[in-house]
Formats: structure tokens, C-alpha cells, sequence
């Protein structure tokens, strides 16, 4: 409708009823009448037809169901729960899942990704066609068949818990999944988390004033080795000072699985290796866009400069790329945070496989359970659209 | 681009019939399926014995079996039946929303279903219990034993409470792994990364057929809840749910009175009042529930009594080999037990 | 990545050959593989690395695969590889479902139909673009849908749609999908263009709304919530009820792609079109529309391709398109148990998925070079 109302110049001193139907403005009103009349039709005739279809029949509705005990275990849960607490409790438990494995599998599919896309445009030639092979397979699979394919496969080939595969520090690897000990904290370790904190903030310091020496001066100051030498050695050395104050439980043969320590479920495993070989496929190409979409003429300046290529690339390239990866990298992002839902085929316990799964199953509440869910997932993506705007604004105000 | 058309159509016609709720009266399902022409039936995406597709694509099962008795109850043919393969999640709203006539899918009657759901349960047509699963070299040989161990579990409505309930009392520890469908719960198990698997008995014996070497795995004797699985109707319609409810009756009548579907001809001459009256020689019970007098007959000719469609689909005479015990009737001990049509 | 891993693309590719022969391929590979010591230790990292994933599928997937066989016992030998009577054995049902016998030549001449409209629509040079067109969308849809479902009094036996399945399903899905969502895209996005509110505002909270929540939920949505908003009478069925879901869901990705190319039309061609006095309509359908497409065919492909990948979810809401069947195949077959089993029935639907993918993509590259007009220079 851009341009519609740009034409009421043309004013006739007597209108006919059709000068008022090619009035664009009149036009214009009309055809939003008719949409919201249409689009208020269509959802009063939903919600009567919802209410008769429920009403009639005398079925429970409301949320009242959150309060009630939910009944059934749930596989992994970063916060206390039991069977004997609340439908509520439950979606918290799955939500929380759901976020632990959106996070992760950004972290892991951003790393492989970059990775990918630095490749693709190696000099090298042999790397670079490793990598289009592995972007051209990877995302032209459905994600779908990609997590059957590592879940299924990788259990298949992963032993009993009975021959389990023992690895370092008393961690164990079977079809179970990954089992490490469990690290228990003992009093004394709150001094180290302080000492970690105040070795942060030495080392902030010290940047602060290598920068500013750096333009008073001209000459830098040796950033790497001395701000980890802080940052390892002053809890280490606290750590020592207190007497070890951690103990560990690791894993114990039962009669079925290991008992005790950490168990990493293979449904975890598989849902963030599938997710991460999916996404970052896509955030390679996105990569490789926005590396070549740097003019070379910047690459050519900085050389003359005599910056090094190591220089070049996160001094000159990257910053500018990063300007035009943010925008889809977001979308990748997202998808992958939804994407995060096909947990519910490979019995990951999520938000879709516990709430939209077994609550709705067992409450049979529907309408409710799937708007609940239906509206987490949207707040999800704005919250991470925001984060991500805002991000992209400070990057875009450093450059400029 | 294919179905566009009826895409158009459907979408078209949607449009139209939600500005019309209130033509949402209630006329009665009898009258509904009749002018149809076809019983709209929910059955189970795929479980051999109570409702599956063979390779031809011909529904087989119990739960099948009683589709197909009420459409012969009422147009005195089996095969007028459409169908509606459900999962778990979907088959209570399909119901509740018209899309299906009766819900014939092993559906377990408990009192939050019949009062909260909207739905009125019409009988039992099989006695079922959750068990366990376990592979034999595992060595287990009872549920008792089962601490520690890890479960797969479809996401079913009772299954997961019912498991969280037994380990709980009997104070074990269990680790579980849900997933949404059957496939796939079946081959996580297949794959070892369950010592279990739990769900009602008779399908745990129709599921370790699919195991390809069955007697790998063995189903322990503990039952650990009750599932009367049966059919249901939505509630506010007393004929329908009659119908169904006497459908059922009447196969199970028919078995404990001898008839069965090759001597019901014969039987129609019997003396017996009893069977007099279930083959509509007698009385006219057919027009109270709104059908024509030989409903039974029709039923018991065309599909069998409630033995015959049992030892066809999950007994004796099936690959799953399931012995009637609770199943069989009352006299031979079991807990079938219908009313008498009187 | 040794020293300078950036280059732009133009230089990636092999230097053009120099006089002699031997020198030039060796200058190539001193220059591509071994021009540093890091590079060598990359290309010979790499070339491991080759090596084994190609050697160790080639082992699995030909040399030590089982090629003949009646159950899954021909199949569980120690050391086999892939399980390929399997797949034979199971072709029809993987590509047709349990779509019956004597009526697959139905199926099998709607495919021609649909490639005699397509492949010539795919190749600009072909004349007669209007009648193809024509013929696609006003005849094939039709005569698809009659052939598909049945018609009695053509002596067409129905078949439901409960006994369709496997590829059938996943081309139905998706051709339809892409069918309803092409123009519905284009739609929302002129509606989020415009400047009456009323028509904006509820097409951004459809796009926003859409793109918030996962396909899975949509599909959720459309399988159990749909029924209760539909009233008794009207039933309709869970094919189409996930065709729908997955129709608008792309839709409202298409219509972001499609934005994007409105947005890069100069606002000189706006006005232009005004100044010759063509209405709105003739302005978006003659002027606007065909520019701002043209730019966005790699976004609509890539949406299209995604739809593709996306079809298999429906498997969630216990539809059985190919992943299903495959997937239930695997599972739940005794005749074919055996450990290869799983593996072949994974590699051989990904093998079909990637198959039309990647022919999308191609030719979604392969058109963008052809209409590349050079909008902006």
C-alpha cells in the first residue's frame, strides 16, 4: 500500500459512488475492514467453537492443573525435583533443559563453525575442499535424520555400563552415557572463588593499564602470559593454602549402571552433537560470506601497514565481518534454539518432550499446555533477537 | 501442487464453518454416522493385535475388530469404518472435537478420563496391566530386582506414573528415558541403552515379536497396575454410548452363549431364549438402542463373537500367542463378564 | 592455518596451467598443498583425515557390504558392512508407503506430469512459459489430486490418505507446502510493507508469531489443537492438517526473504511506476514484484530447501513420510533385525534427502548466475 494516498490532489467538486471506489484512500480503509472483520471472524468463530467443543462436555480447563502433583520422573534436571512435585515444577525442570542445551549447542556450533568457514577459505587446497564437503553434506540432511543417525548409531557402538570404556580421572563411557565424578565443595572453598575473583580484576586492571601506557607510549605491554599467570596462579595458590578443599565421588559399578558421580546422558550427547553439526554448517557459509564480503582493499592497507596476517585477520578482517555475520548468525541461533525441540524424538528430556509431552498426555489440557509452551519459545526469541540487536549496535558503534 | 484444490476447499470451507459455531448442535451420532454412510473409528498408529495396517493396508486388530462390529451393527456391514490412526497426545481431542465417532485404541478407563475429560467409557474390551521387559541375559527374573535400572518408556498417560508409583513404594531406584513414539522407543531399547522396557503386558508381547530374536527377551511376571483398556464416546449422547456399550456385550454374550460366526445361522433356530433374544428372534432390543432388529446377528455373521476376534488377533491362532487368562469369560475363570441382554 | 588463511575466493581457484605441463601441476601443488611447513602438516592432516572417512564408508558401503539376502540374517555376519536387501526389499514401501500395488502406476504418472511442467519451467530458454505456468497451476494440481486420492466414477479407486507414505508423502508435504506458501509469502510481506496499520500489524504478529515457535509445536498445534477449533461437522484430515502447519510456517520465513528483496528495490522504481500513474497492484506485479524476487531466489530456494529437510518432522505427530517409515522400518521389522539394519536404512534415506537438496541449491547457484543483471551497477 506504499504509495496509495498520494493522488487526493485530484479533487472533483461533485463525486460519483465510484470516484469513492477508486479513492485510494477509501480503498485503503476498506480493505483493512475487510481484513480485521475476516481475522475477527476467523478467531470468535475458533474460540466458540473451542468452548463449545470443551464446555459441552463438561472438560476441565484453566491452569489450575500447575498445581497439581505431577507423578513422573524426569531423566535429567538441573534443579531439585521429584515425582511428588508440581505440574509446574516439571515445565521449570524441562525449560531449564531446554536452555542448557540451546546454550551449549550455540557455544559448540559457533566454535565448529568458525572453524568450517575459516577453512573453507583456506589457501590451502585440500582443507578447503574438506570443508565444502562437509557444509554441502551437512546441510542438505534434515536435522531429524541427523539425530537418529548420532543417537542410534552412537549407542549402538558405545559397550554395556557392564564393559564400560574407563577413562581419565575415574570417568567412564558406555551406552548410558558419560559418567565423571561428581565434584563436591568443602568449606574452605569459598576463599578460592574469592581469590578467582580478585585475580579477575587484578588482571582487568592490568589491561587497563597496559592500553593506556600502550597510547601514551607506543609500546605494548605483554598481555597473554602475564594476565593467565594471574588468573591460574593466585587460586592455585589459595587452592593449595586451604588444604584441597574439593572432594570428589566418582562413579561406581551397580548391578545395571554406574552409581554415583555425573552422568551425562547420551540423549544430551546426541541432541548437541546433531544440533551442532547442523548449525554449523550454516554458520560456516555465513562465516565465509562475511570474511569475503570485507574488501580486499582493507586487507591490502592493513599489509601495507606492515601488520602481520595473524594481525590482519583480528585486527581488520574480522571486526568488519563480524557487522555483516551477526544479523543471520542470530537466525542460526534461533534455529537452533528450536530446533532443540526435535528432543522429543530422541527422548531428551526438554521442554516439548516434558510439558508439551507427557504433561499434556496426562492432564489432557491441550489449549493451556500448548500455549504455555507455544509462548516460551516466543519470548525465548525475542529475548535472544534483543540481546543479539543490542549486541550488534555496540559492535557497529566501536567501528565507526 | 497436488491437493491444492481441496487445500482451497478445506481451507474455504473452514473458514465458513467457524463463523457458524452454533451450527454445531447436538444431533445425535447415530443419525450423524448414518446419513455419513461411515463410522468414523481412532484406532492405533501401528499395534500388532489391536490395531495395525497389514501390508495391503487392511486395519487388523481387537480394538479394530469392534469398529468393525458396530458399523456391522448398523449397516450390516463390516468394512463401512474409516480409520483414524491416532498417537497418544492426539486421540482425546480427537474425540472431543468430532473428529472420530468412538475411540477404539487400548485406552485405559480411569476415573479422571471418564469424569474430567468429557468422555464416558462403554466397557472393557481386553484386562490389561503394565509389566516389564527385560533381555534374558540380563538374568532378572523379577521386577523386584529392577533397582538401579534404566527404563524406556513411551510417553504414554499412565505408564510413567504407574512406574514412578511402584519404585517408589517398593523404595527402588530407576533411571528413566521417555520417548514420544513407539520406533523409537523400541530401538533405543534394541540398542541397549535400556535394561527395560515398560508398558501394558499385551503390548510388550507384540512388541517383542519386533525384536527380531523374541526369545532374547523376557516379560516378568510382576503386573504392576491395573489397565482395563476399552471404548470410549464423547459423553451427552446415552444411544451412542449405548450402542457401543452392547456392541461389546453382545460379541461377549455371544461367545459365553456358544454362538460364534460360523453357527450363527444355525443358531437362529435354537430354542435357547436367552440366544432367542440376542439374535433378535425375541423382543425387539435392537430398537432400543436405536438399531434394527438383528444387530447381533449382523454383528456375531460378519466380525464373530468376542473368542473368535481374540484368538484371531492376539490369541492362539495369532503370532502373538496371548492366553486368555483375566480375558476369558467369567465361567472359565476369567473376568469377562457382561451384562445379560434381557 | 598457517599464515594468511584469508583469501578471496577468486583466488582459491587453481592457477591457470602455464607451458609445460609437469612444471605447471607441480607449481600447483607447491603452491595450493605445500607452500609452507604448516601448510604440508594441513595437507597431510587433511588428507588423513580423507582418507579415512572415504576409505572407511567405501569399506561399509561397498567392499564389505551384503548384496543378497532374504531376512536379516544374510545381514548379521561379524564385519558387514551395509544391509543393501534391505532396501530392495523394502523399496516400494519406502517410496510409495502401503499405497497399493495395482494402482502405483497413479503415483508413478503423476511424477511424469509434474516433470513435463517442471523441467521445461526450469529452463529459461524454453518457450511457452504462460502455458506451462498455466498448465501447473490450474490443471496438474487437479489432475494430481484425482489421481492421488481416486475418483469412482472415472473407475479411480480411492485410496486414503492413511495408506500413502514414505517419499510420497515427503514430495506431497513438500510441493504442496511450497505451493500454498510461495504466494501467502508474498502476501504477508506486502502486508508488513504497508502503511495501513491494520493490514501491517496483524501480518508482523503472524511472521513474528511463526517464527517464534518451533515447527514441532506447529505441528502439535495442528495435529491435536486444530480439532477443537473446528466445529463437530468439520473434520478434516491429519495429512492435510499437517500440510497446513507446515505451509504457514514456511510462509512466514518466505516472507522475510521476500521483504528483504522488496526492501533492496530503490525507491526511484517506486516512484517511477507512480509516475506513469499504474495503480498499486501494477505497481508491485509488474515492476516491484518481478525485481525484488529476482534478487531473493537464493533466499526463497533456500527456504524452500529447508521445508524440504522440514517435511520429516510430521513424523513426530505420526505421519509416515520416508524418515518415518525408514525409521519404523528399522525399528520394528524382526524379518530384517540385524545390526547393519539401522545404519543402511539412515544412510539411504539421508542419501534421498541430500539428493534433492543439493539439486535445489545447484540450482539455485545455477540460476543466479543466469539472471544476474546487475541490479545495483
Amino acid at each position: 500500500m506504499a504509495k496509495l494516498a498520494r493522488r487526493d490532489g485530484a479533487v472533483k467538486q461533485t463525486r460519483q459512488l465510484t470516484d469513492y471506489f477508486y479513492d485510494p484512500k477509501v480503498r485503503g480503509i476498506l480493505f483493512q475492514v475487510i481484513v480485521v472483520a475476516l481475522i475477527s471472524w476467523l478467531v470468535y468463530g475458533a474460540v466458540l467453537n473451542t468452548v463449545n467443543n470443551l464446555e459441552a462436555q463438561g472438560i476441565a480447563s484453566g491452569f489450575g492443573f500447575l498445581d497439581r502433583t505431577a507423578g513422573f520422573d524426569i531423566s535429567q534436571s538441573l534443579i531439585p525435583y521429584e515425582n511428588t512435585m508440581t505440574y509446574a515444577r516439571a515445565f521449570w525442570v524441562g525449560l531449564l533443559n531446554t536452555l542448557l542445551v540451546a546454550v551449549l549447542g550455540i557455544v559448540f556450533a559457533t566454535t565448529v563453525g568458525f572453524m568450517i568457514g575459516a577453512a573453507r577459505l583456506s589457501q590451502n587446497w585440500l582443507i578447503a575442499q574438506l570443508a565444502t564437503a562437509y557444509v554441502e553434506i551437512l546441510r542438505n540432511l534434515p536435522p531429524l535424520l541427523m539425530l537418529f543417525a548420532v543417537y542410534f548409531g552412537v549407542l549402538k557402538t558405545l559397550p554395556s555400563p557392564r564393559e564400560s570404556l574407563a577413562l581419565p580421572f575415574s570417568s567412564y563411557l558406555n551406552s548410558r552415557g558419560l559418567y565423571v565424578p561428581a565434584v563436591h565443595w568443602e568449606p574452605g572453598f569459598g576463599v578460592v572463588v574469592a581469590s578467582l575473583f580478585v585475580a579477575a580484576i587484578c588482571v582487568i586492571a592490568y589491561w587497563a593499564w597496559a592500553r593506556w601506557r600502550h597510547t601514551q607510549t607506543g609500546r605494548q605491554m605483554p598481555i597473554l602470559l602475564p594476565s593467565l599467570g594471574v588468573i591460574v596462579g593466585i587460586p592455585l595458590l589459595a587452592f593449595l593454602l586451604m588444604g584441597m578443599p574439593l572432594s570428589f565421588d566418582p562413579p561406581v559399578q551397580g548391578r545395571f549402571n554406574l552409581t554415583g558421580g555425573i552422568a551425562l546422558l547420551p540423549e544430551l550427547i546426541a541432541l548437541l552433537v546433531g544440533l551442532a553439526l547442523y548449525t554449523s554448517a550454516f554458520i560456516a557459509e555465513i562465516v565465509r560470506a562475511g570474511i569475503m564480503g570485507v574488501p580486499t582493499g582493507q586487507r591490502e592497507a592493513a599489509a601495507a601497514l606492515g601488520l602481520k596476517p595473524g594481525q590482519i585477520l583480528w585486527l581488520v578482517v574480522f571486526p568488519q565481518a563480524m557487522r555483516i555475520i551477526i544479523p543471520p548468525l542470530t537466525n542460526q541461533y534461533l534455529n537452533l534454539t528450536k530446533n532443540s525441540s526435535l528432543a522429543v524424538a530422541i527422548g531428551y528430556p526438554d521442554l516439548v518432550s516434558v510439558f508439551a509431552g507427557t504433561v499434556l498426555n496426562q492432564t489432557n489440557q491441550a489449549v493451556e499446555v500448548i500455549l504455555i509452551t507455544m509462548s516460551v519459545y516466543l519470548v525465548l526469541s525475542l529475548l535472544t533477537s534483543l540481546f543479539m540487536n543490542w549486541f550488534n549496535q555496540r559492535m557497529a558503534l566501536v567501528e565507526r | 501442487m497436488k491437493q491444492l484444490v481441496r487445500v482451497a476447499a478445506a481451507l474455504t470451507a473452514g473458514v465458513l464453518f467457524c463463523a457458524t459455531p452454533a451450527a454445531a448442535q447436538q444431533s445425535s451420532v447415530l443419525e450423524t454416522v448414518k446419513s455419513r454412510g461411515q463410522l468414523f473409528c481412532g484406532v492405533n498408529t501401528g499395534l500388532a493385535g489391536f490395531g495395525a495396517p497389514d501390508d495391503k493396508g487392511n486395519w487388523k486388530g481387537l480394538d479394530v475388530d469392534l469398529c468393525r462390529a458396530i458399523s456391522a451393527a448398523i449397516f450390516k456391514d463390516p468394512n463401512k469404518v474409516k480409520f483414524v490412526p491416532l498417537t497418544a497426545k492426539e486421540r482425546f481431542t480427537a474425540l472431543q472435537s468430532g473428529e472420530i465417532d468412538v475411540l477404539s485404541r487400548n485406552t485405559t478407563w480411569t476415573m479422571s478420563r471418564d469424569t474430567s475429560f468429557g468422555l464416558s467409557f462403554a466397557g472393557i474390551n481386553y484386562y490389561d496391566g503394565q509389566g516389564f521387559m527385560v533381555k534374558r541375559s540380563l538374568g532378572v527374573v523379577s521386577a523386584k530386582e529392577l533397582s538401579g535400572a534404566s527404563i524406556c518408556v513411551q510417553a504414554g498417560t499412565t505408564t510413567e506414573k504407574n512406574l514412578a508409583d511402584y519404585f517408589r513404594s517398593n523404595k527402588m531406584e530407576y533411571k528413566l528415558v521417555v520417548f514420544e513414539k513407539l520406533p523409537e522407543t523400541i530401538a533405543a531399547y534394541n540398542a541397549g541403552r535400556c535394561d527395560s522396557f515398560t508398558t501394558d503386558v499385551s503390548q510388550l508381547y507384540a512388541i517383542r515379536l519386533t525384536l527380531g530374536k523374541a526369545d532374547d527377551h523376557v516379560v516378568l511376571p510382576e503386573i504392576i497396575s491395573k489397565e482395563p483398556l476399552g471404548p470410549v464416546v464423547r459423553q451427552g449422547d446415552p444411544q451412542w454410548l449405548n450402542i457401543v456399550r452392547w456392541t461389546l456385550n453382545a460379541m461377549l454374550n455371544a461367545e459365553e452363549l456358544g454362538v460364534n460366526q460360523s453357527n450363527v445361522d444355525s443358531m437362529l433356530n435354537s430354542d435357547n431364549p436367552s440366544i432367542r433374544r440376542l439374535l433378535g428372534k425375541e423382543d425387539t432390543f435392537g430398537a432400543a438402542i436405536g438399531l434394527d432388529n438383528d444387530w447381533a446377528f449382523q454383528i456375531i455373521k460378519l466380525v464373530g463373537n468376542y473368542g473368535d476376534s481374540f484368538a484371531r488377533n492376539v490369541g492362539a491362532q495369532s503370532p502373538l500367542g496371548i492366553a486368555r487368562g483375566q480375558n476369558a469369560l467369567w465361567k472359565d475363570g476369567g473376568l469377562q463378564y457382561a451384562p445379560p441382554i434381557r | 592455518m598457517a599464515t594468511n588463511p584469508v583469501r578471496s575466493a577468486a583466488v582459491n581457484r587453481p592457477r591457470p596451467v602455464g607451458p609445460s605441463g609437469l612444471n605447471a601441476i607441480t607449481q600447483w601443488l607447491h603452491q595450493n598443498l605445500f607452500s609452507s611447513w604448516g601448510n604440508t602438516c594441513l595437507t597431510l592432516l587433511g588428507g588423513a583425515l580423507a582418507y579415512w572417512v572415504i576409505a572407511g564408508f567405501l569399506d561399509w558401503a561397498v567392499w564389505h557390504a551384503v548384496y543378497t539376502g532374504t531376512d536379516g540374517s544374510a545381514c548379521d555376519v561379524v564385519g558387514a558392512g551395509a544391509c543393501w536387501p534391505f532396501i530392495s526389499a523394502k523399496l516400494q514401501i519406502f517410496m510409495y508407503g502401503r499405497y497399493p500395488t495395482e494402482e502405483l502406476w497413479r503415483v508413478n504418472l503423476t511424477y511424469v506430469l509434474a516433470l513435463v511442467g517442471l523441467v521445461p519451467l526450469m529452463l529459461p530458454r524454453v518457450p511457452g512459459k504462460i502455458w506451462l505456468t498455466a498448465y501447473m497451476l490450474l490443471v496438474f494440481p487437479v489432475v494430481a489430486f484425482f489421481l492421488l486420492t481416486g475418483a469412482e466414477p472415472l473407475g479411480l479407486p480411492v485410496v486414503p490418505t492413511s495408506r500413502w507414505g514414505g517419499l510420497l508423502v515427503t514430495l506431497v508435504v513438500a510441493c504442496v507446502s511450497i505451493a500454498i506458501s510461495f504466494p501467502l509469502g508474498i502476501i504477508l510481506a506486502l502486508a508488513r510493507r504497508s502503511d495501513l496499520p491494520l493490514i501491517k500489524w496483524p501480518a508482523i504478529f503472524f511472521i513474528e508469531f511463526v517464527r517464534g515457535v518451533p515447527l514441532v509445536m506447529v505441528l502439535f498445534f495442528a495435529s491435536v489443537m486444530l480439532p477443537l477449533f473446528l466445529p463437530e461437522d468439520l473434520t478434516i484430515n491429519k495429512l492435510l492438517r499437517a500440510l497446513i502447519g507446515v505451509a504457514l510456517f514456511s510462509a512466514a520465513y518466505l516472507a522475510e526473504v521476500v521483504r528483504g528483496g522488496l526492501q533492496a528495490i530503490p525507491r526511484g522504481q517506486y516512484e517511477a511506476a507512480e509516475a506513469l500513474g499504474l495503480s498499486y497492484w501494477k505497481t508491485m506485479g509488474f515492476v516491484i514484484l518481478p525485481q525484488a524476487l529476482k534478487l531473493v531466489i537464493p533466499g526463497i530456494v533456500n527456504s524452500f530447501i529447508a521445508l524440504f529437510k522440514d517435511t520429516s518432522l510430521v513424523l513426530i505427530i505420526g505421519l509416515f513420510d520416508l524418515l518415518g517409515i525408514v525409521q519404523q522400518a528399522v525399528a520394528s521389522d524382526a524379518k530384517w533385525f540385524s545390526p547393519q539394519t539401522a545404519a543402511t536404512g539412515y544412510v539411504f534415506a539421508g542419501f534421498v534427502f541430500w539428493i534433492f537438496c543439493f539439486g535445489m541449491s545447484r540450482y539455485s547457484a545455477w540460476l543466479e548466475r543466469r539472471l544476474a543483471t546487475g541490479h545495483r551497477s
